[in-house]
């Protein structure tokens, strides 16, 4: 061993550690330069929350065809739905946003308030033509931040096969009594009464407003005695066996799943289960949620809005205004919404989708009649007063607390 | 072979190299340019390790605990001029009636977890250790819950305690007990995920403990046993004192791995119902990610609370290391 090998040995190890730090940099670097999309790079992001989707399907065959017409190039990210709104808030702060990004459509006002998205009035987006109680999820402050792709509702599902052994008349289910009475009569039969979904998220109180709605109560005002009205009506069906105990445990794809099993006389579920209701191997009805005195409780509305986020280059909202008018052009919105087995937006489309398809009547029907949850002007008062909805439900249906208690600390914690 | 020979201890090379340059041992080779190369590769050979600390601990931990000091709302978040405002955040955490309960259930979690895992994994090392046939075999069965994926194993718990058409519950319908609501009941929902943790946890004091085991000599134990040491006594006072170092770590390690246990919960019961099985961990994550408007100043605080526990417990270890080897 001499110095010179030493030397050498010394060298090359310096050189392989520098190498290491440039490559370290090079790749933060490289990676700090994607933010910085030139007009002229061709490429346009879309963030979508439908993973489900791959390469080969018509909704990804879509978004190219409308990037081929805009002439640009589309690179398209799925992501799973409860993750994009943090997902874009993170990408926002990066200064990083993508060019299209359709999103869940209470998550509208909060990313709104938070300055990621333009309105209509910079990205000159065409909204008349949609449905005012849908476009309605997307508004806040009187301002329009995007456009719906498709809607969809909640209603009832109902097993006939079920109702026929219990002697149940679907007819006669008209309001909370009926529709409690008839669940009393399919336990008597030994059948199982109705599934839900009251899990703690946000899913959970999608599927509770109905209720609540129908009660006639309102979200400013949890503690009001419509509310513990209809949070009683949940807790009464529980302790008397009519809803399984899984509910408080269920989302809406185990709530369909123990309906698929056959055992169930109602579900509560969406328009997205109509494929899978056809699966099902028994003979279905729809029926809208009755109000607590009849008529029909207001729903709220599920879908996505396709919006634009804000960029530092102001010129690419042109071509992102073309993508999104291209996505929901007529026949476009067609057939995605019959991807996605979603009712549209526009009565246009919806009446060419009940022409096509007479089962989705009672589902347009409901999407009429439902309320966005951001509506109002809650905006983002919204996700802090349905955090504590779903906390009420779930306190309740526990038994840690009576409904009315549920219901009260959700309203001081709300506020 | 008459150049310097480097100290072992690298701290000290550099300032040594000063007076290597005044005094060149006689050698072939430039000598002016080797000292200062020498001290170049020594900071490029730093340059990795402290880029790597810096990127990957120093910047994340100095950003959680900037996002807990300052008012965030999701205007602020995205346009960087969130106001600070000192510990505001950590005493909305204190004030908020759902820290106590978390507190407990942290500790609750904790410490039955560890407990049993370290029992059970001891119980099942030292039975292992007799090395019967198809030992080996059986080891690696036990193994399974390390190696499966944290979300099967959560989701195959969470369905084998569903109330309706969970299998516990068809197991104890069979031998005439009732349901009990092991994920929706606020009395069952924390010891459902404990028993939950402890079967994943089990595998790993079992390998760790296994091979502390093996490192005991046999000389000893058969010492033991000419003095007449039955085997209770065998273990009380063989196995268990030399352990001990095993014992330390494993009970360290596990703590850390138990105390920010995330996965299993929030897979199983989300926290709930109604918060019964709560822990920071859980609320952390519930504070920042787990509504439609995130809170991320409290969620970061909570969980820099749970940093600064895991910290303490670290410490109290190194203390307790230094205490052993004097």
């Amino acid at each position: 061993m001499n110095s010179s090998s030493r030397q050498r040995r010394l060298t090359a190890a310096a050189i392989t550690a520098l190498a290491v730090a440039v490559t370290a940099t090079a790749c933060s670097s490289s990676s700090g330069s994607t933010d910085t999309k030139g007009a002229g790079s061709g490429t346009y992001t879309i963030w979508d929350p439908y993973p489900q989707f791959d390469k080969t399907s018509d909704w990804v065959k879509l978004l190219d065809q409308c990037g081929t017409k805009a002439g640009v190039k589309i690179k398209r990210t799925a992501f799973d739905t409860s993750d994009l709104g943090n997902k874009t808030l993170l990408a926002a702060q990066q200064g990083n946003s993508p060019d299209l990004l359709i999103v869940d459509n209470p998550v509208v006002s909060t990313l709104a308030e938070a300055g990621v998205l333009t309105t209509t009035d910079d990205n000159k987006l065409d909204t008349s033509k949609v449905d005012p109680n849908l476009l309605a999820a997307g508004q806040s402050g009187g301002k329009t931040y995007g456009t719906p792709i498709g809607a969809n509702t909640l209603a009832l599902y109902y097993n006939k096969k079920v109702l026929k052994e219990a002697g149940v008349d679907i007819s006669s289910v008209k309001d909370w009594k009926s529709l409690t009475a008839a669940l009393e009569k399919v336990k008597k039969a030994g059948k199982k009464g109705i599934t839900f979904s009251a899990i703690g998220t946000e899913e959970g109180s999608f599927q509770f407003l109905p209720w609540f709605w129908g009660a006639g109560a309102k979200l400013t005002q949890l503690d009001s005695s419509q509310a513990v009205s209809a949070l009683s009506l949940w807790k009464d069906w529980q302790k008397n066996g009519y809803a399984p105990n899984s509910v408080q445990n269920n989302t809406q794809t185990t709530s369909w799943q123990e309906f698929a099993s056959g055992d169930y006389a109602f579900s509560e579920n969406g328009t997205w289960q109509l494929a899978n209701a056809k699966k099902a191997g028994f003979d279905y009805g729809v029926l809208p949620i009755p109000g607590t005195d009849g008529g029909n409780a207001a729903a709220p509305t599920g879908g996505e809005f396709v919006t634009i986020p804000v960029q530092q280059d102001t010129g690419r909202y042109a071509t992102s205004q073309k993508l999104v008018t291209c996505l929901t052009s007529t026949d476009n919105l067609y057939n995605t919404d019959t991807t996605l087995s979603y009712v549209a937006p526009t009565s246009e489309v919806q009446d060419k989708q009940v022409a096509a398809n007479a089962d989705l009547k009672p589902w347009v029907d409901a999407v009429k009649a439902a309320e966005g949850r951001t509506s109002d002007d809650l905006g983002t008062k919204y996700p802090k007063i349905s955090e504590q909805m779903w906390k009420a439900v779930q306190s309740a249906l526990s038994g840690s607390k009576s409904p009315k208690d549920a219901l009260t600390s959700a309203q001081a914690a709300a506020k | 072979m008459k150049q310097t020979t480097h100290p072992p201890d690298h701290r000290s090379a550099g300032v040594r190299h000063g007076a290597a340059t005044v005094a060149p041992p006689p050698g072939p080779g430039p000598k002016r340019r080797r000292p200062t190369s020498t001290q170049w590769a020594a900071w490029a050979f730093l340059a990795p390790v402290t880029l790597y600390l810096t990127l990957f601990y120093a910047y994340p931990l100095y950003r959680n605990l900037d996002l807990s000091l300052r008012n965030y709302t999701v205007r602020s978040f995205v346009q960087g001029d969130a106001p600070f405002t000192g510990l505001a955040n950590y005493r909305k955490v204190f004030d908020d009636p759902t820290f106590a309960p978390a507190l407990l259930h942290t500790a609750v979690f904790t410490a039955v977890c560890l407990v049993f895992q370290y029992a059970i994994g001891l119980a099942l090392a030292v039975f292992f250790h007799q090395n019967f046939r198809l030992s080996a075999t059986l080891r690696a069965l036990f193994l399974v819950p390390w190696l499966l994926p944290l979300i099967v194993s959560a989701s195959t718990w969470s369905w084998m305690l569903n109330s309706e058409s969970g299998i516990v519950n068809a197991a104890l319908h069979a031998i005439g007990i009732g349901p009990v609501n092991w994920l929706t009941s606020p009395s069952w929902a924390l010891t459902s995920v404990i028993t939950a943790n402890i079967w994943i946890g089990v595998p790993f004091n079992l390998v760790v403990l296994y091979s502390g085991l093996q490192s005991i000599p046999t000389s000893l134990y058969e010492a033991a046993a000419i003095d007449g040491a039955n085997a209770w006594q065998r273990f009380w006072r063989v196995t268990f004192p030399l352990l001990r170092p095993v014992s330390a770590i494993t009970l360290l390690l596990g703590l850390i791995y138990t105390l920010k246990v995330f996965d299993i919960i929030w897979i199983m019961t989300k926290g709930g119902p109604a918060d019964s099985s709560t822990t920071f961990a859980t609320w952390s994550y519930q504070l920042g990610f787990g509504n439609l408007l995130p809170a991320f100043g409290p969620g970061a605080a909570v969980g820099n609370l749970l940093v600064v526990a895991a910290l303490v417990f670290g410490l109290v270890y190194v203390r307790v290391q230094r205490k052993q080897s004097l």
